[in-house]
Formats: structure tokens, C-alpha cells, sequence
């Protein structure tokens, strides 16, 4: 076999790699906000709203989660713009990001919520607490806090899922290398370039979570000890 | 809407399920040898097996894709075929999640189970066949129906890079030609949902079913 790696000008677009790598974090960064959010307000309808709320938020995530995020973005970009409605790409494809991984995000929540015991809400209450406050620091925080590596685990599948949203014109990270290979035709090495970048970014989003843990959860810091 | 478009759907989705159904098969087989090295007593194969778990976790699907469509090339092969590409590149992927998956069944079997099965003199197969997989099989059956799901929807992205046709790539190429994103994509969505939500209920229904000691 005479195959001669050559990395070198795969690597002389880092510019464009970078730009594109770029890209898919604060693609990331946007859908883990917001879809967390949109995640935890429907846990919270899914656990304690009215009925024909549950029935609604349990039909999206049961939609969401029963169909693939390419189909949804074709579904949701190109379907908004033959109505009319034409984003930019970028918005169009974060919005397609929450309303995925906010599904997901409403299951992990409503584990966690439904996780916490009765008696705890029950003593909270006799101690005074308002509704605000319970739900706030007894419901919310201790849930969150329980779910917290599956949430992680949410999230950087949702960094590395977004590599498909290249598919509807995007320039993140995956998009971007496929200019690389037009332009190197090094197709192999640009995948392992690749693959090495998208490990590289894992490792960050997980340190990068694990920090942000040890900052928002101040009882687990001290005591060292899961929930 | 024509009937034409429909059919080109229905035999997208028939693409679907034959890959799907091959990975499940190969990416089973492979995920289970995973499973076994990462129990290894020899600290390499376990290191290994780890090693292979991480990676084929922290890179996207589509890149495993690339990797399975231009490596073969290198080694020599004239061409690779679509299906034996995206076969091999979710297999791949399935089986570093199935191998996580069985591993953590196969070490929540209760620890006594694996030392009385030692002092009984069962040899390491044997042990592992007649006392461990039972138990682990029942423990691990729900998860695993679950990720079924995540197999099927994963297909969806192999047309982009190794081009082979299934349910999301004839649903875009209709869209191309009518126009019609809500209406075709729609059409795409329910039948995913056909093949995926019956599983997920399935999966959860397994899960109450032998959770019954904790309830």
C-alpha cells in the first residue's frame, strides 16, 4: 500500500476550521441555554400544569424524540421559508436545536423534579417558605442537581448532532470541511482532522460543564458527596 | 400529492430499516465484544475497550461516516458501496454506546453472584453464560430497546456523506422537486415516528416491568 498521509495542507486551512469549530460552540451555546430553559418550563407543565398541558408537552416530546433531527430541520427551516418566514440560518438553525433538546432536556428535568420526596415540599412549607421559594431552592435546585451529568451527557450529543445541521447550509465545524475537501481533495485526513477537533471540543464542553457544576453547586464542592 | 412521491417514501424507509437492522446485528455483535474487553481482566484490553468507548463517543456520527467511506479506499479497495459504508460506520457507533451500556449491566449483577459462581468451579465461560448473562440480559433489555431508537434516527444522516438513500435523503430529494417541506418532511417525520415510537413505548413498558423491586 503506497497511501502517503498528508496532513499539511489539511491543516494550512486551520483558519477555516477554527472559524467553523467556532461556529458549533456558540451554535451549542445558544440551543443549551434556551433549550434548557424551554426543557425545564416543561417539565415543570408536564409535572404540576393542567391536564391539557401535560397532554401537549408530553405529545411534543414524544414527537420530538421519536423522529431525527435532520427530518426536523428540513421540517422546521425549509418549511418556515416556503410560508415566507425566512430566518437567518443561524437563528433558524438554533431554534431547530431547542425545540429538539428542549424534548429531551423536559424528560431529564421531570426525573429529577419527580425525584425530589413530597415530605421534603411538605417540610419546606411548614418552615414558611413561599411557593416561589420552595419551588425555587427545595424543587428546582436539588433536581437539577441530580440530573446534572445526564444533562451533560444531553449536551454534548447536542454539539456533537449539530455536525448534521451542515445539511441545511450552516458553516459550522462539519460544514466548513467540506470546503476543505473540495479544496484538498484530502478527504481521509480531513475526517481525521476532524474527528480530533470534535474530541477536542468534547473534552471542553465536559471541563467546561464540570466547572460550571462545581460553581452552581456549592454543596457538592464542600461535601464532595452526589444528592 | 402523488402516489409516485409516497412509494419513493415507503421504499426510503425500506432503505431505513435494512440499515437499521444491520447495524443492530453487527453493532450488537461488536458492542458485546466491547462489553466483554472492558471486563477484561487484563488491564490492557480493559484500557482498550475504554479507549475505543471514549472516542467513538466524543466524534459525530457523520465523521465515523467519513472515516468508514475514504479509509477502505487507502487499504486498496476500488470503491466502497453506500449501504456496506454506513453499515460499517454505525456499527461502529452503536457498538461503543452498546458496549457502555451492556458494561454497566454486566457490572450491576450483584457482586456475590460473581464470586458464588467462582466457588462453585464454573469455569469463566461458563460462569458468564450460565450465571452472569441471564441476569444481566434482564437488566439490560430496556436500555437496549431504547437505543434501537437512536439507531433508527441516526440513519437519517447517512446520505450525506456516503450517499446512501434512504427515508430523509427520498423525502429531500421530493422536496426538491414540489416544494411541499411541511407536507413531504411531514410525511418523512410520521413514518419515523411509525418505526421509532412503538419501540420507545416498549422500552419504557420493559422498564416498569423489571424495575418491580423498586418500586
Amino acid at each position: 500500500m503506497a497511501y502517503e498521509f498528508d496532513f499539511g495542507s489539511v491543516l494550512a486551512s486551520w483558519p477555516m476550521l477554527l472559524q467553523g469549530a467556532w461556529t458549533t460552540l456558540v451554535l451549542t451555546f445558544w440551543a443549551t441555554l434556551a433549550g434548557f430553559t424551554v426543557g425545564t418550563l416543561c417539565a415543570v407543565a408536564r409535572t404540576s400544569g393542567p391536564r391539557w398541558l401535560r397532554l401537549v408537552v408530553g405529545g411534543y416530546v414524544e414527537v420530538v424524540r421519536n423522529t431525527p433531527l435532520l427530518i426536523q430541520a428540513y421540517f422546521l427551516i425549509f418549511g418556515l421559508a416556503s410560508i415566507g418566514a425566512r430566518l437567518p440560518i443561524m437563528l433558524g438553525v438554533v431554534i431547530a436545536m431547542v425545540v429538539n433538546i428542549g424534548s429531551y432536556t423536559t424528560e431529564v428535568m421531570r426525573a429529577g423534579i419527580e425525584s425530589i420526596k413530597r415530605g421534603q415540599i411538605e417540610a419546606a412549607g411548614c418552615l414558611g417558605l413561599s411557593k416561589a421559594q420552595i419551588f425555587l431552592h427545595v424543587v428546582l435546585r436539588p433536581a437539577m442537581e441530580r440530573v446534572y451529568p445526564s444533562l451533560v451527557s444531553l449536551y454534548v450529543l447536542l454539539m456533537l448532532g449539530s455536525s448534521v445541521l451542515s445539511a441545511v447550509g450552516v458553516e459550522e465545524l462539519f460544514g466548513v470541511s467540506n470546503r476543505v475537501q473540495s479544496l484538498t481533495y484530502r478527504n481521509f485526513e480531513v475526517f481525521i482532522v476532524l474527528g480530533a477537533i470534535y474530541l477536542a471540543l468534547t473534552l471542553l464542553l465536559r471541563g467546561s460543564f464540570w466547572v460550571l457544576g462545581q460553581l452552581i453547586f456549592p454543596r457538592r464542592r464542600k461535601l464532595g458527596t452526589a444528592l | 400529492m402523488q402516489p409516485l412521491y409516497l412509494l419513493s417514501l415507503l421504499n426510503g424507509m425500506f432503505g431505513t430499516i435494512t440499515l437499521s437492522l444491520l447495524t443492530i446485528l453487527c453493532g450488537g455483535v461488536a458492542g458485546f465484544v466491547i462489553a466483554l474487553a472492558r471486563i477484561s481482566p487484563l488491564r490492557t484490553v480493559a484500557m482498550a475497550a475504554i479507549a475505543y468507548i471514549q472516542i467513538f463517543q466524543g466524534i459525530p456520527l457523520l465523521v465515523q461516516m467519513g472515516l468508514a467511506y475514504f479509509g477502505p479506499l487507502l487499504l486498496g479497495f476500488d470503491s466502497v458501496p453506500p449501504l456496506a459504508a454506513a453499515t460499517l460506520a454505525m456499527s461502529v457507533f452503536a457498538s461503543a454506546y452498546l458496549g457502555q451500556i451492556w458494561y454497566g449491566c454486566l457490572i450491576s449483577v450483584a457482586k456475590p453472584q460473581w464470586e458464588a459462581a467462582e466457588c462453585l468451579g464454573l469455569s469463566r465461560w461458563q460462569r458468564m453464560r450460565r450465571v452472569i448473562l441471564p441476569q444481566a440480559v434482564r437488566i439490560a433489555t430496556p436500555a437496549t430497546v431504547g437505543f434501537l431508537v437512536i439507531i433508527v434516527k441516526n440513519t437519517s444522516v447517512s446520505s450525506m456523506v456516503v450517499g446512501y438513500h434512504e427515508l430523509t435523503y427520498n423525502a429531500k430529494v421530493i422536496n426538491n422537486a414540489t416544494f411541499e417541506p411541511f407536507l413531504y418532511f411531514g410525511l418523512a417525520g410520521l413514518l419515523y415516528f411509525l418505526i421509532c415510537y412503538p419501540l420507545s413505548v416498549q422500552s419504557r413498558r420493559l422498564e416498569r416491568k423489571f424495575n418491580v423491586g423498586n418500586r
